[in-house]
């Protein structure tokens, strides 16, 4: 038709195909395997299942709990998102990195240190809530709120601040600066981080069992009981098929708000000190941190036990493979592969994500156009909506012959991990690239400016520290992931949260606490990674 | 409007420019990172035999090292997931499979990847005392190589502080003085959970789901996994745990040593289960022969005798040592529980969700 579109289809083209390959035909290959029995198309058997009164009554508790999980994460995230990007707080960069600490940490670590803290014996036991919706809800807002940080914070950041400053000069209070002027330069972000959000709640796994107990099964914890310990193959593709419909409505959904956030005025910001007005806000991220903190410091204070005693005995021990040598590699070992993994699925998730997120922020000419790119975004939104399970099975059963057989390759880990990281990039660099005036780029063309030199003048300065925050954010999603990761076959080379689980699965003290000392490291390292790459937000490059 | 095809342009080379600068970051990072610099597995197909297996498995370094050069072969081990997962992956490849020879699948397992065909005949010579553990269908394509009891365990320190005696049998654990101190994990997530489950079946036959609602009524606690019970619950496991009676392994007390180098704890024998692992040749391996010489070296001296402080569990060639603290705190049942592997295969789907019903009443 012309040389624009066709450019954008060269430049969507490869994001497709790795979607396709790596995601798509697994999934669609898994699925199948349920609805032929014996060769035959048989889809009568998944038609039962989802007759079942129990499938019902799994898919309201997912729907139920996710949506209580995102809710929370919000009430406790844009709070904190505002203090840690607008004011200017000591410390913050490092509160900053801490806050992202607990959406890495293995969900089996994590749900130990909250029993700990609700269960019998527990501090905070007498509430009676181990076991119940409140002790899952709790669990999935404590991996989520940082998420709705890192996203909504990075939007934040970079929002002009003189059109509320004008609105506030002019009599506004703070309430209507915040629901005039900023809600709907964020809403976009917000809405993005949100849908995110429950994605991720809806696909959790381990924190489910372990703090919900047998009573509360979601689709994702049937769909694993179903492949692995029952070997149901129809049922486990009935709720597969499920759990697609069910993200592809919210997709759909979530994309009306998304879709039109007004162009913003950006520039470089410089944060201001706390005012009067902050406080509650000030004091919801204050509740955050004492909630983020709790459950670490049982896991910091126990990796220091020794015996009944203070110790470092557990941390002198991660050089070796246990006391009897029953790792196959040391825990320094399986963190040094977690790194290097983790480099490979940053750069996978953030260079496929760049590319999509330009395709699908490109002003689109035509409805049809616009429906094509919206279509696009909600597609890589996918991985995370989908079972782990259905994903690793499926890339076994599908990628088996000739070039295409990956089964056994090392990058398998990280494409995996890239494809659960590629929603998180895509959500965070598209608000803030549809966010540029698309007249800045015209101007800059008509003042003489090459390609490079309006990318570089409009496009980076916006999209740099939404860019450094994504990197970060695939890194870390790469370091703590296990669901995808524990399914795929590697070589002699487990990843740490691989290791932190063999660990735990073992009796034995220094079993159980080097277990704890690993998962530190593994919070340290990622605080440390998060820490740097707020060091590397250089000044903005200045805007126009 | 005017502007129009120019910003076009600059816009379509502004994207074209950095698709560029993408790839190329990405090509310089991937020679950078090294998962995919040493890409050393592909190598020559004749050399290599491929062992698939689970999360748990683990060898000393220099045993695996001692059959490598004996051999003239490379070992590479391929292990993910749970035993669980291992048989659903194994079914999934029947027809092509990912290695040459597995290990880590377990009698509760056994019947459903035999019936999918996954396992080859094999002709290996089991070694004195493992052919009480053989299939009794399917001994001519798996060999037991481990076993292992999922015993109730308790902290015996804790009942002599409270001067109670300790239960003994599972009758017993349905009785008043042992109310509200009972964990164990769930029977749909957890291997030791399905286990005792199939404890109860062998001990009670049809009246199990009676013995069920007794230990309910008793206020037994269910989790998720064996971690869970162990470390959160269980007295002896973590400093916050409030009960002293838990399902783990016959193995368990050998790693609860005091200071004066005494179990804390102690398996009850007249609770336990049998697990046997077993391990076949793959249907379709690329390399046959050398999945026969593994499945040799999993029976040898060297490996059985390093089966339990690298795995936990017990050697079942007869001829081979075991550790002190294992001899002395971890004995074995002499009349486990046991359920034929065919039976599990047929029942385990029912049986499954009748329990799940009892216990989510």
């Amino acid at each position: 038709m012309n040389r624009r579109l066709l450019g954008l289809a060269a430049l969507a083209a490869g994001p497709v195909v790795v979607l396709g390959l790596f995601f798509v035909l697994p999934v669609t290959g898994m699925v199948s395997r349920g609805f032929f029995v014996d060769g035959q198309f048989a889809p009568g058997a998944v038609w039962e299942v989802l007759t079942r009164p129990r499938v019902a009554r799994v898919l309201a508790f997912t729907v139920g709990s996710a949506t209580a999980g995102t809710v929370l994460s919000l009430l406790l995230g844009l709070p904190a998102a505002y203090v840690l990007s607008r004011l200017e707080l000591p410390g913050r960069r490092v509160v900053r990195a801490l806050l992202l600490v607990p959406f890495v940490l293995p969900t089996i670590v994590v749900g130990v240190a909250f029993r700990q803290l609700l269960g019998e014996g527990g501090p905070l036991g007498f509430l009676g809530w181990e076991q119940t919706p409140v002790a899952i809800v709790l669990g999935l807002a404590f991996f989520n709120a940082s998420v709705v940080i890192r996203t909504v914070g990075a939007a934040w950041e970079s929002l002009d601040p003189r059109p509320g400053e004008a609105a506030a000069a002019l009599g506004a209070t703070p309430v209507q600066v915040l629901r005039t002027v900023t809600w709907p330069a964020l809403r976009s972000s917000v809405v993005s981080s949100a849908s995110v959000v429950f994605l991720f709640c809806a696909t959790a796994f381990g924190i489910v069992l372990t703090l919900g107990g047998l009573r509360h099964a979601t689709v994702e914890t049937e769909i694993y009981l179903l492949t692995t310990n029952l070997y149901d193959l129809p049922a486990a593709a009935a709720l597969s098929v499920l759990q697609l419909v069910v993200v592809v409505v919210l997709l759909a959904v979530t994309a009306r708000f998304r879709t039109t956030s007004a162009a913003v005025q950006r520039r470089p910001f410089v944060p201001r000190r706390p005012a009067r007005h902050d406080a509650p806000a000030l004091l919801a991220t204050a509740l955050l941190l004492l909630y983020v903190a709790a459950p670490l410091v049982t896991l910091v204070s126990g990796s220091l036990r020794v015996g009944g005693e203070w110790s470092l005995g557990n941390y002198r021990a991660l050089t070796t493979t246990g006391e009897y040598a029953s790792l196959p590699v040391p825990v320094t070992e399986a963190l040094a592969t977690s790194l290097r993994t983790a480099v490979d699925a940053t750069w996978m998730a953030v260079g496929v994500g760049l590319l999509l997120a330009v395709v699908v922020t490109r002003r689109s000419r035509s409805t049809a156009e616009r429906r094509l790119r919206s279509g696009l975004d909600g597609l890589f939104m996918l991985p995370l909506g989908v079972s782990a399970v259905t994903l690793g099975f499926g890339l076994l059963v599908t990628l088996d012959s000739g070039v295409l057989d990956l089964r056994n390759s090392p990058l398998l880990v990280p494409i995996a991990q890239a494809l659960v990281a590629l929603p998180l990039v895509v959500r965070t660099l598209v608000p803030v690239l549809a966010g540029i005036d698309d007249r800045q780029r015209q101007a800059a063309a008509s003042l003489g400016a090459g390609a490079w030199r309006t990318l570089l003048t409009v496009d980076v300065p916006v999209v740099w520290k939404p860019l450094l925050a994504a990197c970060g954010f695939a890194f870390a999603v790469s370091l703590g992931e296990f669901g995808a990761t524990a399914f795929l076959a590697r070589e002699g080379a487990p990843t740490l949260p691989v290791v932190i689980f063999r660990l735990l699965g073992l009796p034995g003290a220094m079993n159980y606490g080097m277990a704890l000392a690993a998962s530190v490291v593994l919070a340290v390292t990622t605080a440390a990674v998060m820490l740097v790459v707020e060091r590397l937000r250089v000044p903005s490059m200045g805007a126009l | 409007m005017k502007f129009l095809p120019i910003s076009l342009r600059g816009t379509r080379r502004a994207t074209t420019a950095l698709a560029a600068l993408t790839v190329l970051t990405g090509a310089s990072l991937a020679g950078c990172s090294l998962v995919g610099g040493d890409s050393g597995s592909e190598g020559d197909a004749a050399k290599e035999v491929v062992l698939v297996t689970h999360d748990s498995f683990s060898l000393p370094d220099e045993v695996v090292a001692q059959f490598e050069e004996e051999h003239d072969i490379k070992l590479v081990v391929r292990g993910s997931g749970d035993a669980g997962a291992l048989s659903a992956k194994l079914g999934l490849t029947a027809a092509k499979p990912i290695g040459d020879v597995a290990f880590g699948i377990d009698n509760t397992f056994a019947s459903r990847t035999l019936d999918d065909g996954v396992f080859a005949e094999h002709s290996v010579e089991l070694p004195p005392g493992a052919e009480e553990y053989a299939l009794e269908e399917g001994g001519d394509r798996l060999v037991p190589v481990d076993t292992g009891h999922v015993c109730v365990n308790v902290d015996k320190a804790w009942f002599d502080k409270e001067g109670v005696a300790p239960p003994v049998t599972l009758a017993d654990l349905t009785k008043a003085p042992y109310k509200d101190l009972m964990v164990v994990p769930s029977a749909a997530s957890s291997s030791p959970g399905m286990a005792f489950l199939l404890t109860t079946h062998a001990a009670f036959g049809d009246d199990w789901k009676g013995y069920w609602e007794d230990l309910l009524d008793n206020g037994v606690k269910i989790v998720d996994g064996w971690s869970d019970a162990y470390y959160a619950d269980f007295t002896a496991g973590g400093e916050a745990g409030k009960r002293p009676i838990v399902l783990s392994y016959d193995s368990s007390p050998a790693f609860t040593l005091d200071d004066d180098g005494e179990s804390t704890t102690e398996a009850l024998l007249e609770t336990c289960f049998r697990q046997v692992e077993y391990a076949g040749v793959l249907e379709g391996a690329a390399n046959p022969e050398a999945a026969e010489l593994v499945l040799e070296f999993l029976l040898s001296e060297e490996v059985q005798s390093a089966l339990p402080t690298s795995m936990y569990v017990y050697p079942v060639a007869d001829a081979t040592e075991i550790p002190d603290e294992w001899a002395a705190w971890a004995p074995s049942p002499t009349d486990p529980f046991v359920v034929p592997p065919d039976t599990i295969a047929e029942q385990r789907d029912t049986w499954l969700k009748e329990w799940t019903d009892l216990a989510t009443r």
